[in-house]
């Protein structure tokens, strides 16, 4: 199994995690989980409810983002984010392949854009580049 | 493995063994036929002791949703007037989640099946969407026996090997 839960990774990060399948939040969450006690995890079930989490003082150093989803997608979301002025490193994660479909998502205002599935190496990549960038 | 006075090994340890062959066998069977990829093995990795029925969970929640999904694709295509666009939504949900729990076939479906959308080829959408449901039943028989082979190695007194 994965190494210690101490801590993989030496910078603390907070992590939001927006998605509307069950399946999936669970499945994110284990994988940031699984850098260890560093990574702090919070869920979203839709982008309305990221939005309010940001709005009610959260501050997120990461946001793992859908594109599709109810209520406020993943493009709606991150503009809104945008606009309130949140400078977290915004993260799609979606099932899109085609540049027209991701051109929207990442114009509305993305850090970076996977497609799906989400893997350790690009959440390593992800935590590298902030933690270079930060 | 150490012989037992000099003879062969006890007969638990060679229960064991087989099972674990068996276990070994049947996961590069599935690797094969791309039933599953490498992302299960991922997934697999993050079950432990203070986690130890992710795995079931998150392959409940996929079936639930699969099924959830699949209910609905059949609907919008038994609509007069076709909704190809909800159909798509569905096909992308489907090919998200199953690229999540690793289910490879699936997924390609999926991608092929959105083509099919776009074109808004009724019979191959139908076509399509019988495949994926007979796709998501094999992966559930699949996944059904290895996890009983998992169940019968623990009971055996062994770990599941992980790659």
């Amino acid at each position: 199994m994965e190494g210690s839960k101490s801590s993989i990774i030496e910078k603390k990060f907070n992590v939001l995690i927006v998605d509307d399948a069950p399946g999936i939040r669970m499945m994110h969450n284990a994988l940031l989980k699984s850098f260890g006690s560093n990574v702090e995890t919070q869920v979203a079930e839709n982008g309305k409810v990221a939005v309010d989490l940001c709005n009610s003082g959260k501050y997120f150093d990461i946001i793992f983002i859908d594109k599709h989803m109810p209520i406020m997608d993943g493009v709606q979301a991150t503009r809104k984010l945008r606009e309130m002025g949140v400078a977290s490193v915004i993260v799609g994660i979606t099932s899109c392949d085609t540049d027209d479909e991701v051109k929207p998502f990442v114009e509305a205002g993305l850090n970076e854009c996977f497609e799906k599935p989400l893997t350790r190496e690009k959440i390593k990549f992800v935590f590298e580049k902030f933690h270079k960038d930060g | 493995m150490s012989g037992f006075h000099g003879h062969s090994q006890p007969p638990a340890m060679a229960v064991l063994d087989q099972l674990l062959r068996q276990y070994v066998e049947y996961m590069e069977s599935l690797r094969r036929e791309s039933i599953l990829d490498d992302q299960f093995t991922q997934l697999q990795k993050l079950q432990d002791e203070s986690n130890p029925d992710f795995i079931d969970e998150v392959i409940t929640l996929f079936f639930q949703d699969s099924e959830r999904l699949i209910c609905s694709m059949g609907t919008a295509l038994a609509k007069r007037n076709v909704d190809y666009k909800q159909v798509d939504d569905d096909v992308h949900q489907l090919k998200g989640s199953s690229s999540s729990i690793g289910a490879a076939r699936v997924k390609n479906l999926c991608v092929f099946f959105r083509d099919c959308c776009e074109a808004k080829n009724l019979e191959k959408c139908y076509r399509c969407l019988q495949e994926v449901q007979q796709e998501c039943v094999l992966l559930k028989n699949k996944l059904n026996t290895l996890f009983m082979l998992q169940k019968q190695i623990v009971a055996a007194g062994g770990s599941i090997p992980v790659d």
